[in-house]
Parts: C-alpha cells; structure tokens; sequence
C-alpha cells in the first residue's frame, strides 16, 4: 500500500503526464525521488507497496568496475529489497547474457553490447515515463550532445545512437529520442594515455606518441580486439597514415591499413605488452615496463597512490569515451519488473554517482552525486579545481594530497573532448581474425 | 540374485560412460553442429554450411597460429622430456632408500601445491625489466642494460610452460623407471656396458611408455593452452587456443567452434601418432 505522504507527492504532478492503474506506484516513486532530489533527502525509498517486495531479489552483473558490491548493499538497504552484484569480464558478460540470460536480472554493459543484444532481445527497453530523472541527464546520452549544442563525436558506439527503440520488440534502434530507452547511463570516462613524467621526461601531447620510437619496448595498448584496435587509430590517426572515416567503424581496407602498421611496430619492438586487466594495466606501468599506456583513470590513481609518479595525459586528439548501461532483462515481468525500475531510479538519485566519482568515473546525473560528495570532493572530481583538502577514495583511502587537480580538469573539459567511442564494427569478425593475426605475427 | 558377468562389466563402466556422455560427448556434439552454423556477423544462424570451415582453413592466419602454436609444443615438449627425464632417472635409479625416494618425489609436487595462475604470474616480477633477475645481473656487473627478451617473449611463455608442466612429464616417466627390474641394469653393467649405454639401451626403450604418456599430457596440454600465452606474452603472442578465444569473446561461436573442431583433429592425430609409436597400454595394463 502506499503511503499518505507518497501519495500526496504524487498528486504535486500528477497533472503533468496522463496516468494509467498500472503505472500509478512507479510514478509515485518517481516522484518522491524527485522530491527527494530537490530537498537532499532519499525519502520514500523503499516504496512498499507489497509486502512481496521483500521476497524480489535482483542479480545484476557486470564489469568489476560498476557491478561493485557497495553499491548493491546499500541500494538492499535503501529499496528493502535485494540486490547482488556479480562482476565478469567483457567477455564472460556477454557470452553469459547471450547464452544464459535468465540468470541474470540486471545487465551491467558497456554501451556498444547493445548492438549484439537488440537482435537478440536479451534486454526489453524501458519507458521513459517510469524514470524520472532521465530529463536531468547529461545530454551526451539523451540527444548526443554537449549541453551548448554541439553535436558528440559519432566515431565509434555514441549512446545515443543505441540509446532508444521505437517500442518492446523493437530490433532496431530509433534514430531520434522515443519515449523507450535501452538502458540508463551508470559509468562513463574519457580515456587517454597515462605517461610516467620520472620517464619520458617530457610534455606528451598526442596520441602519435604510443607509436613514437622514442618510446620503443616501452609502450602498450589494450588487448581487448575492439578497443585496442581503437588506441591504435587514435595513434595512427594523430601521426598522421590514415585518415579514418569513421575509427569506430573501419572499412576493410581501413583494418587491413591499421594491421599493417600495427604489425610493423610489433615487429620492431614499440611495444612492451598489451594490457588485458586493470590490474596488468597497473602492474606494467608501476614496474616501469612500461611509460607511455593507454590505461583507464582508476589506473593512473592506483599507480600514484604506490608513490609512483603517473598522469593522465589531455591530448589534442582529444578522448577515448566509453559508457556502461543497465537494463533490466527480457525475462523480467510483474513486481521484478518493477522492482527493477525501482532500482534504476535508485541508481540515479545520487549514492552510486557519489561513490563511482571518487573512483573518478563520471555518472549519468553529475548534480544528483553532489549530494554524496563533499564540496571539495565535487571540486576536484568534476569541476577541475584544486583539492583543498585531502582527497580519498570511497573506502577512505588516501588518493590525492591537497593542491592537486585532476588530470585533463573539469567534467566538460573531459568528456567534452571526446574523439571516439569504444565500439563494435560492421566489420568485427573480419577486425577479431585481422587482430589475431597481427598477434600471431 | 546372481548378476551375469557381462552386466557386471556394464554396471561397472556405467558411471564413468555416463560421466563422459553428458560432460564430453554432448558438448562436443553441440561444438560439432555450431561448426556448421552461419554467422551474420552479429548471430549464430543454424545452418549446414561448410564456410566456417572454409574459412579457417584458407585463411593465412591459421597456419601462421600453427606454426606458432606447435613451435611451442616442440619446445616445450623436448624441454620438458629433458629435465623430466633426468629428474625421473636421479629419483628411480640414484636415490636407494624408498624413503628418500617418495620424499623428493613428493618435493617435486611442492609447487603445485599453489595454483597454477600464481605459478605463473610469479614469474612476471621476476623477469621484468626492474625485476629481481635482472637487477641481480646488473648488480653483478654482467650487463650494463636489463634484459629485455626476458619477459613478454617467447622466451617469457617457454619458460612458464616448462614450469607449469615439467612435472607432467616426471610422474610418468619415474613410474616407467621405477618397473623397471634393478637386475637388468647389474647384468648390463657386468657385461662392461657404459653408463650412458645402460641409459640408451635398457632405461630409454623400458621407460618409453612413461615418456609416451608425458609427452601426451604436455602436447595436449601446450596444443589447448591461451592463459599462459596471453600473460605471459603480454598479449603479443598468440596460440590457436587464443585466437579460438578472441572469438568467443564477441560471441562469434561457429567460427570458433571450426577452429576447436580442427584443433581437436589436430591434436587428436598427433596422440595417434605417439600412441602408434608406443604401445601405452602395456603402462597401464602394467
């Protein structure tokens, strides 16, 4: 049953969209969180309107970086209802939810699974209507721009272009906003290179320097085919060989091209490694195997906070951009369906956005992580300014010393700056067999 | 109730049949039809199509993972066959005292008491470039500059291949030399043979059936790997195993399911071959 006071917040609104039986609860809740969001306050949460609630347990997997356990307990304690984290890799993620989806619940993937998934129908899309703070975020996702209007670089998988579908069933995707979306933004960063100043010892300002000779046996890529594929066009592309149409998605004759060159490079010995975990990613720069690395922001943090100097490097070219999305399984139905729009509203009101921040990512409403952070926290993280205190990380260990400011500075400066999107080519199995190829040359 | 002797027998191999039917026999079955499915690039479609197959064997890159992938099995296995030998031969023939015998046996194993990954990556700050090895070199003065082959290289994946299956090739070979009749090798010796004769003539050709097995489990296991070729190459090397999971990870199943099947022809020919050098079930029927 709800409660009086949901009930009259509901009524606040109520004129503003029209109102079926079925969906009265979830606005409700939507609103209260609204509510909660203008006040500060996660009131209202959990919305009991049944006391099987208590019975919904949801299974969200993803990568280690957003399917973090913290962040399921505390949306248990928040909602009254269950949440469980599991983390897989890319790959494991993506052959569990295409062979095994009903053991899952929530799906936790990057932007670009969409495109193996929609053909599929591993996902249903979810109304825009039951999310009610979609309107608040960043407008990269919901009409792949910048908020001044210019339009987010389409090399690669924008969100945007996977983020609606015209309806549930839908095998394609909607070319403009419709009142479906294919997931909700949880996690998103701009990538770039993480450089060891003690040891390149001088200014790095493009991506052309993972290929430069100067830096032969001391460079690496991500061994992920999709993604590494893409640091190496960023390089290609900055030392000028190529001219791509489109990085994200390479004709043949333009993977035939990056192969070549990425061939060549091996063959003389430019890189150390390709990195295929954070950890590894962390390892080889710490040890100084290597000093000029594609790595992930967590990274670089991670390499510091060892006492060893490492920054992430804003580059001309500009960012490697990469998202991840939930959205709740095709087999979802009833009080676990709505449990599950439950939960993304949950997700949204601001505690996942506070805790994802200190680890330097970036969530899909900034405004509502204000409330989890602290004002110098949200300074540092997302407006570039200099730490006046000590900055930590969620579990409160130390990653910043006061003064500092975060490499490539405030959230827009970053993200928008993007180049490209991490992706899924027409062409990927003919990328995955060139890839190999260039491995076993 | 008296059970026939031929129901014994099928009572007997029932559990064990089952066990392979349901954990080896379908899957492969499951592998083997995938193979024939189309791939629209995105999805499997089932189909009886030969493309993938097609695919894998004209495409340059399939030979080149061979080659790669079997210069390592020749590598690792003659390594492997060399020091297992020796160790197996030192335990059989020059430790007496059954005592110390099963302890250095068991010391043997002490490694693989800890998991094979962190066998492996434990090699990674060994070799590196400020690694342990090569900051030794250069405090003694043997080399003014690290090594740099010594990790993320072949060198890098041999070495750690050797590790992890050297032992695969001692037990076997140790429990062919230990059959073997001590008075054997007192009479060769009295008939003035030489140490190195008694080796070649009696020990070898008495043993073969353990190196036939050793070289078996370290084939296989060289032929099916893509963990310690990834890690230890740095990702810069590549296996027939790692380009199959490459693959998979963008869930593009019938290619990969061409590959495993050739593979496993592959492999399959290649124990034939050894099988057809050695008779192994003399081992075992022992």
């Amino acid at each position: 049953m709800l409660k009086k006071a949901n009930a009259k917040k509901a009524g606040q609104r109520a004129g503003a969209k029209t109102s079926t039986g079925r969906r009265r609860f979830l606005k409700t809740a939507a609103l209260t969180a609204g509510a909660a969001a203008t006040t500060g306050l996660i009131d209202g949460f959990p919305l009991v309107w049944s006391q099987n609630i208590k019975d919904v347990k949801l299974m969200q997997v993803g990568g280690s970086y957003s399917a973090i356990k913290d962040i399921a307990d505390q949306a248990t304690k928040d909602l009254g209802f269950k949440v469980e984290m599991q983390t897989a890799d890319h790959s494991a993620l993506l052959n569990r939810l295409v062979t095994q989806p009903q053991t899952i619940d929530i799906a936790d993937i990057e932007y670009f699974f969409q495109h193996h998934l929609i053909k599929r129908g591993t996902l249903q899309p979810m109304a825009v209507e039951k999310i009610k703070l979609w309107d608040k975020v960043v407008p990269i996702f919901t009409k792949g721009t910048y908020p001044d209007g210019r339009k987010v670089s389409s090399q690669g998988v924008l969100p945007y272009e996977v983020q609606y579908v015209s309806g549930p069933g839908a095998k394609e995707f909607a070319k403009s906003p419709t009142n479906w979306i294919t997931g909700i933004p949880t996690v998103y960063n701009a990538d770039t290179l993480g450089i060891r100043p003690d040891l390149v010892k001088r200014k790095i300002e493009s991506w052309s320097e993972l290929l430069n000779p100067e830096w032969k046996g001391k460079t690496s890529i991500v061994s992920v085919p999709g993604i590494g594929i893409m640091d190496a066009a960023m390089a290609i592309e900055a030392r000028g060989d190529i001219k791509y149409g489109d990085k994200g998605n390479m004709t043949k004759a333009e993977i035939d091209k990056t192969i070549e060159i990425l061939k060549a490079a091996k063959k003389a010995g430019q890189f150390r490694a390709m990195w295929a975990t954070f950890d590894e990613s962390v390892n080889l720069m710490a040890a100084g195997e290597t000093i000029v690395q594609s790595m992930w922001s967590p990274a670089v943090t991670a390499v510091r906070s060892r006492g060893i100097p490492c920054y992430y490097a804003p580059l001309k070219e500009g960012y490697r951009a990469w998202g991840s999305n939930i959205a709740p399984m095709a087999h979802l139905k009833g009080l676990k369906l709505d449990a599950a729009y439950e939960y993304m509203n949950w997700y949204m009101s601001g505690w996942q956005a506070g805790f994802i921040a200190k680890q330097g990512y970036y969530s899909s409403v900034p405004e509502a992580a204000k409330k989890f952070m602290t004002e110098d926290e949200y300074g540092y993280w997302y407006e570039g300014k200099p730490a006046k205190g000590e900055i930590k990380d969620p579990y409160g260990n130390l990653m910043e010393k006061p003064g500092a400011v975060r490499d490539g500075g405030a959230f827009w400066d970053r993200m928008g700056k993007v180049a490209c999107w991490n992706t899924l080519m027409d062409e990927n199995q003919y990328m995955v067999k060139k890839w190999n190829e260039f491995l076993a040359s | 109730m008296k059970v026939s002797p031929a129901l014994t027998s099928y009572l007997q191999i029932g559990p064990l049949l089952l066990v392979l039917l349901l954990f080896f026999g379908i899957p492969l079955l499951v592998v083997i039809a995938y193979s024939f499915f189309q791939f629209d690039g995105i999805d499997s479609v089932p189909a009886f199509d030969f493309v993938n197959y097609v695919d894998v064997l004209t495409s340059g890159v399939t030979l080149s993972l061979y080659l790669k992938t079997l210069y390592y099995a020749v590598v690792v296995w003659a390594i492997t066959l060399l020091v297992g030998f020796t160790v197996a031969y030192f335990l059989a023939f020059h430790v007496q005292s059954l005592i110390w015998q099963m302890a250095l046996f068991l010391l043997c194993t002490v490694p693989f008491w800890t998991s094979n990954i962190i066998r492996m990556i434990s090699w990674i700050p060994f070799l590196g470039r400020n690694g342990i090895f090569n900051n030794a070199l250069i405090g003694a003065g043997i080399t003014q500059e690290p090594l740099e082959f010594l990790l993320f290289s072949d060198f890098a994946v041999i070495i750690a291949y050797v590790h992890l299956f050297t032992l695969f090739m001692i037990v076997p070979i140790f429990n062919a030399m230990a059959r073997i009749d001590k008075s054997l090798i007192e009479a060769a010796r009295d008939g003035g043979a030489t140490g190195w004769r008694i080796i070649w003539d009696i020990v070898v050709p008495l043993s073969k059936t353990g190196i036939a097995l050793g070289s078996i489990f370290v084939v296989t296991l060289v032929m099916g790997d893509f963990f310690v070729v990834k890690v230890m190459s740095g990702s810069q090397s590549a296996s027939i195993a790692m380009a199959m999971s490459n693959q998979i990870a963008m869930v593009q199943y019938p290619p990969a399911a061409a590959s495993a099947v050739i593979l496993l022809i592959v492999v399959s020919l290649m124990v034939a071959a050894i099988l057809r050098v050695v008779d192994v079930r003399k081992e075992i029927a022992g």
